[in-house]
């Protein structure tokens, strides 16, 4: 320590809180459950080792820790108000996700989190909400609608629009059938293609947007899904007369530190770790569509 | 029952036209109805009718030989169904299929066709009224075909 320094020793800088509070180290888990969605996406089910579960909020992410092989990001896919435990749905589809997805209930990982900004769910209490969700976007999204069911008398018209390849490739299914049956949510599901068997939408999702019911000038739309879905769908929102500054999309970049000091995710001025994941349209939109960002 | 010219001011489609070119295109229009599982038209066949759903679901199919019939895409109360009545040789290029009990309006594409040759300012109508679900339809073609939910190589 400097010796004219004024810090003592209770005072840590911010990476000593973090490593404190499981930011920096990871905490053990434990696996609880691991059930299949579809043919390379898992649903995690995570207990801690000791210790409680930090809280989060829908649209954060934590850092999962395959020992020996290394980190990804993975959004929380769970109910927020259960704070137990931590529910993550991955898709294989690189080395680490490839080793989450294969272990087995009693199997250790490591967990540092949650991180970044969720989904602006204060924001939107008292108006009209659209959520549109692509694929495995469908996880990120799930604790916010999680949300807003178990708290329906707090938001106008919830629209749910889903697209994703085919019918045998929906995320949540069980989910979806249980949200249609509700009299009080709108929901639409679409898919790419299809045989004639399907007897649901085909089409992509942002063709949902002018078939769905919602006061735009008082909607918030929270979106997610593969960027490009997201461009599409961004641009059929504003054309629906949704404000730029009511959409919202979850960015997704390579994530390292996830505390905003190695700048892997970094995007223009922000870090999609720290400033997002969650990022508001209005302020993204100059360059979502840059290829060198 | 409605005459055709109510039928057709009820589409949001012919919204912004005006009452005379309601008549002209009313003068091509026919009340159509399909029943599910019937086709509207079948790929190859002359395109010479447009149709724009007033009830019902319709599914595009395209057949390649020994496969079952792949859905390329489902339209909706107020879609229009069809653009090849708009360029030669006005050959279908899929099969559309009612998915329930369908209701629509279908146009004379001929009749339509030498009603926009005589009044180019029609014509320009019809343009302004097409051309926006052509580019829809092309953007959404673009991201099916992007494959945006695969599984990344």
């Amino acid at each position: 320590m400097p010796r004219n320094c004024n810090c003592s020793m209770s005072t840590a800088s911010p990476i000593e809180d973090s490593a404190v509070d499981g930011r920096v180290l990871p905490r053990f888990y434990r696996v609880e459950a691991a059930v299949w969605e579809l043919a390379d996406t898992v649903t995690l089910d995570l207990m801690p080792e000791s210790g409680k579960t930090p809280g989060f909020r829908p649209g954060q992410f934590n850092m999962l820790y395959a020992f020996g092989i290394g980190e990804i990001a993975i959004s929380l896919s769970g109910d927020a108000a259960e704070n137990e435990r931590y529910i993550h749905t991955v898709r294989n589809v690189g080395a680490v996700s490839s080793a989450l997805s294969t272990l087995a209930p009693g199997a250790l990982i490591g967990v540092r989190g949650p991180f970044g900004r969720g989904w602006p769910l204060d924001e939107a209490e008292g108006g009209d909400v659209v959520l549109v969700a692509g694929g495995l976007g469908l996880a990120p999204l799930r604790p916010a609608i999680l949300h807003m069911l178990a708290n329906r008398e707090r938001f106008g018209r919830v629209t749910i629009l889903f697209g994703t390849r085919n019918p045998a490739e929906m995320l949540f299914r069980r989910d979806l059938e249980d949200w249609r049956q509700r009299l009080d949510v709108d929901i639409a599901v679409t898919v790419d293609h299809a045989d004639a068997s399907w007897r649901g939408n085909v089409g992509v999702v942002p063709d949902l947007i002018a078939r769905a019911a919602f006061d735009p000038e008082h909607t918030i739309a929270m979106v997610c899904g593969p960027e490009v879905m997201m461009r599409f769908t961004a641009t059929g929102l504003a054309a629906a007369g949704v404000a730029e500054d009511r959409i919202y999309l979850s960015m997704e970049r390579n994530m390292k530190c996830a505390v905003g000091l190695c700048g892997h995710c970094q995007f223009g001025p922000d870090f999609i770790c720290k400033d997002g994941p969650v990022m508001r349209y209005d302020r993204i939109a100059p360059i979502f569509a840059l290829r060198e960002v | 029952m409605k005459s055709i010219d109510a039928l057709i001011e009820e589409l949001p489609f012919f919204t912004d036209l005006t009452s005379e070119q309601y008549r002209i295109i009313s003068g091509c229009a026919r009340n159509r109805r399909f029943d599910a599982g019937q086709y509207l038209f079948r790929e190859s066949a002359p395109a010479d009718e447009f149709l724009v759903i007033r009830h019902g679901t319709v599914a595009l199919e395209i057949v390649a030989p020994g496969q079952p019939p792949i859905v390329i895409g489902t339209l909706h109360e107020g879609d229009v169904v069809g653009a090849a009545w708009l360029v030669p040789p006005y050959r279908w290029m899929y099969d559309a299929r009612a998915m329930e009990l369908t209701r629509a309006i279908g146009i004379d594409a001929q009749c339509l066709r030498d009603k926009c040759e005589a009044d180019p300012k029609l014509g320009y109508e019809m343009m302004k009224l097409f051309l926006p679900v052509l580019v829809k339809g092309l953007h959404a073609t673009q991201l099916q075909l992007l494959d945006v939910y695969r599984k990344p190589d």
